[in-house]
């Protein structure tokens, strides 16, 4: 059906531990054969795959790297395994099971960048996967391809796990920065981006888990073969994590390109029998909603741009018709809520005032005006803060605010007539119990 | 519902003196606005600014202080530490306590004030004492679609007595294929049915191994086409 890269028995016994991996190829031509190119060939074999960051924001990895200046200087790589978009559980399977891909992803990474220290920012929650990072970094260490002199061609990485303390906002880049500085978590500005001044000041390297795993495949294959998977602009493999009303919960891995009718019914098995999808989240619970109208788009990064919404970190969050839509971006709206760190005003505000919007509606005492309030606070959070976690907001529930106005509208009013009700039966209980 | 007591309704036949009575919700005090306790307490002019404590009088256990020392010589910049450092402080004394903060300054050089405003900033370093068991449920959008804030609510009845554990709902914990889930002391649990909850709540109240068949470690992938 799909190809299998990063996934391929993934099941396999063992497969966390360096002897099984090396089995199969790992830490083997591949790793020597990228350590012995000139730096400049392996970024422009990356460029060449058109391997776009599987984090979020789709940026190409090659590209990345290119940004990174020459010189001697001190240089990092960090990976962001701070994977708190809500639906994404993708870099956590990928971490517990197969550890030392993204190992080896990492030194091919750091190569590439010049780096010589590395670290990767995984969030605190994920105790389990760390220990697991963690024991594998002390096994490649002690097969000396963590350190000194890799594999004998005079390149040195040192690598850490770092652990976060749980917050959503630690996954954007300038944050993580700060976080594994030791302070507060909050954005920077940019410009300078982070290839420029990034950690310490030093021009830095960041990218996600599933980006640095897929590394080791484009040297293996070359980045022209990579390539050919896939379709126009969206290379390769990505790993999907479904979550929500399906069938069948979990992480797939799968061609881009596919449509994603094939993703959420003949891969999850789609909602519950007699159930229809009322709306899906197709990269987190940051990306614009779409219904079940557009279940035939192809998954893919260029498709899903032009239908208003963003392919993300591959999460996609189906809700059936059984749920209102209200409660879905009440949700949606308090967890950024609460994750906002408080730096920008149209963030922290935007989010707390939408949250209470919502709450109106909840309670019965909101008017189909407050929708349109909604909407222009969400417009205004948009492109005006250091980073994009207000944007994350407004984009979701400004979606379902546009594409669900009828319902919102439906809601307003059985609530407050309900609401009604109430009060008039606490003043008049013979009225009430007669209504 | 009951209808709620008016005060001033001599009687309760009078619609006019009722209506005339009816109060609607208070306004909430906006002085609960912030989520830190103590925010708008006056500032104490006269006190010093909390300096870096003292190696010579701060007693710091040594296997915390081995701990931290060797935390900070992972990164170029040793207050990279501070998060690792008083994640270590909190295992040993269940919060961030004022202790727990002064004895991680102390080995770090760092001021408490600075450390006490990290530990703020994050969900999973604690600033009041709480229970020593740590239970997340998750309650984001895809855990909700399938009962997380029904399951959250079953354990709050099952433990909420419990002083020693520290329940609480949390922000997405990336395990929505295994929702509803919870996160026991980090180990990971889920689906749980309903029949499961006393079962969960035992092993938590017991400090056992939470519901060792239903661990996310020991899941296989969902994806059928990755198992050759």
């Amino acid at each position: 059906m799909s190809q299998h890269l990063i996934f391929k028995d993934i099941d396999q016994p063992g497969l966390h531990t360096l002897d099984v991996f090396r089995s199969r190829g790992g830490y083997g031509d591949r790793l020597k054969r990228a350590l012995q190119m000139p730096r400049e060939a392996l970024v422009e074999e990356l460029k060449a795959s058109g391997l776009r960051g599987r984090g979020g924001a789709g940026f190409s990895m090659g590209m990345k790297a290119s940004f990174m200046p020459k010189g001697a200087m001190d240089k990092y790589l960090v990976c962001n395994a701070d994977e708190s978009e809500p639906g994404t559980f993708k870099d956590r399977e990928l971490m517990q099971k197969i550890p030392h891909l993204l190992i080896e992803g990492m030194i091919i990474g750091a190569y590439a960048a010049g780096a010589s220290r590395s670290f990767i920012f995984i969030r605190g929650e994920y105790a389990q996967q760390a220990d697991i990072l963690e024991a594998a970094i002390v096994e490649a260490k002690a097969a000396g391809l963590v350190g000194q002199n890799i594999l004998g061609t005079g390149f040195d990485l040192d690598m850490w796990v770092h652990r976060g303390a749980g917050a959503y906002i630690c996954g954007e880049e300038t944050a993580l920065l700060d976080a594994l500085e030791g302070k507060r978590g909050n954005p920077r500005l940019k410009p300078p981006f982070p290839a420029n001044q990034g950690l310490y000041q030093g021009p830095t390297l960041i990218n996600n888990v599933e980006t640095l795993a897929t590394t080791p495949f484009i040297v293996e294959m070359g980045g022209a073969e990579y390539a050919k998977i896939g379709v126009q602009n969206s290379s390769g493999t990505k790993l999907v994590s479904i979550s929500g009303h399906v069938e069948r919960p979990g992480n797939y891995e799968i061609e881009l390109g596919m449509s994603s009718r094939d993703i959420i019914y003949g891969l999850a098995g789609g909602p519950g029998e007699g159930r229809s999808v009322k709306l899906w989240f197709p990269g987190g619970s940051s990306s614009p909603v779409l219904t079940g109208d557009d279940l035939d788009l192809s998954y893919d990064f260029d498709t899903l741009a032009k239908a208003g919404t963003m392919l993300g970190s591959g999460a996609i969050i189906v809700v059936d018709d059984t749920t209102s839509v209200v409660d879905v971006a009440l949700k949606t709206a308090a967890f950024y809520k609460h994750e906002s760190c408080g730096k920008c005003t149209p963030c922290r505000e935007g989010t707390t005032w939408t949250v209470k919007m919502l709450q109106r509606i909840k309670s019965g005492e909101a008017t189909p005006m407050d929708l349109d309030i909604i909407a222009s606070v969400c417009e205004q959070i948009q492109g005006n803060c250091l980073c994009v976690l207000g944007d994350a907001m407004a984009m979701p529930v400004g979606s379902m605010v546009a594409k669900f106005r009828g319902e919102f509208e439906e809601y307003i009013e059985m609530a407050r007539a309900e609401s009604e009700a109430a009060l008039l039966a606490s003043i008049l209980p013979s009225v009430g119990a007669a209504a | 519902m009951t209808p709620p007591k008016l005060r001033g309704v001599s009687d309760p036949n009078d619609l006019g003196q009722k209506v005339a009575a009816f109060e609607p919700a208070p306004v909430r005090d906006p002085k609960t606005g912030s989520r830190v306790p103590g925010w708008d307490d006056a500032v104490d002019l006269d006190k010093d600014p909390s300096v870096i404590p003292d190696p010579a009088t701060t007693a710091v256990p040594a296997d915390l202080r081995a701990e931290i020392e060797d935390l900070m010589t992972r990164y170029p910049d040793r207050r990279s530490a501070s998060i690792p450092a008083l994640a270590a402080a909190q295992r040993l004394h269940g919060w961030c306590s004022p202790e727990a903060v002064e004895q991680v300054a102390c080995i770090m050089r760092l001021t408490p004030g600075y450390l006490i405003a990290v530990a703020g900033f994050y969900d999973m370093l604690e600033t009041a004492p709480v229970g020593r068991k740590t239970v997340y449920v998750c309650t984001n959008i895809s855990c909700s679609l399938r009962g997380g804030d029904e399951l959250l609510a079953a354990l709050h009845g099952e433990l909420g007595d419990d002083p020693d554990v520290n329940l609480r709902g949390f922000e997405c914990l990336g395990a929505c294929d295994i929702a509803p889930m919870a996160s026991v002391n980090g180990v990971y649990v889920g689906p749980v049915s309903d029949d499961e909850i006393p079962v969960l709540a035992q092993h938590i109240r017991d400090g056992a191994d939470p519901l060792p068949d239903k661990q996310l470690v020991k899941r296989r992938t969902a994806d059928p086409g990755a198992n050759s």
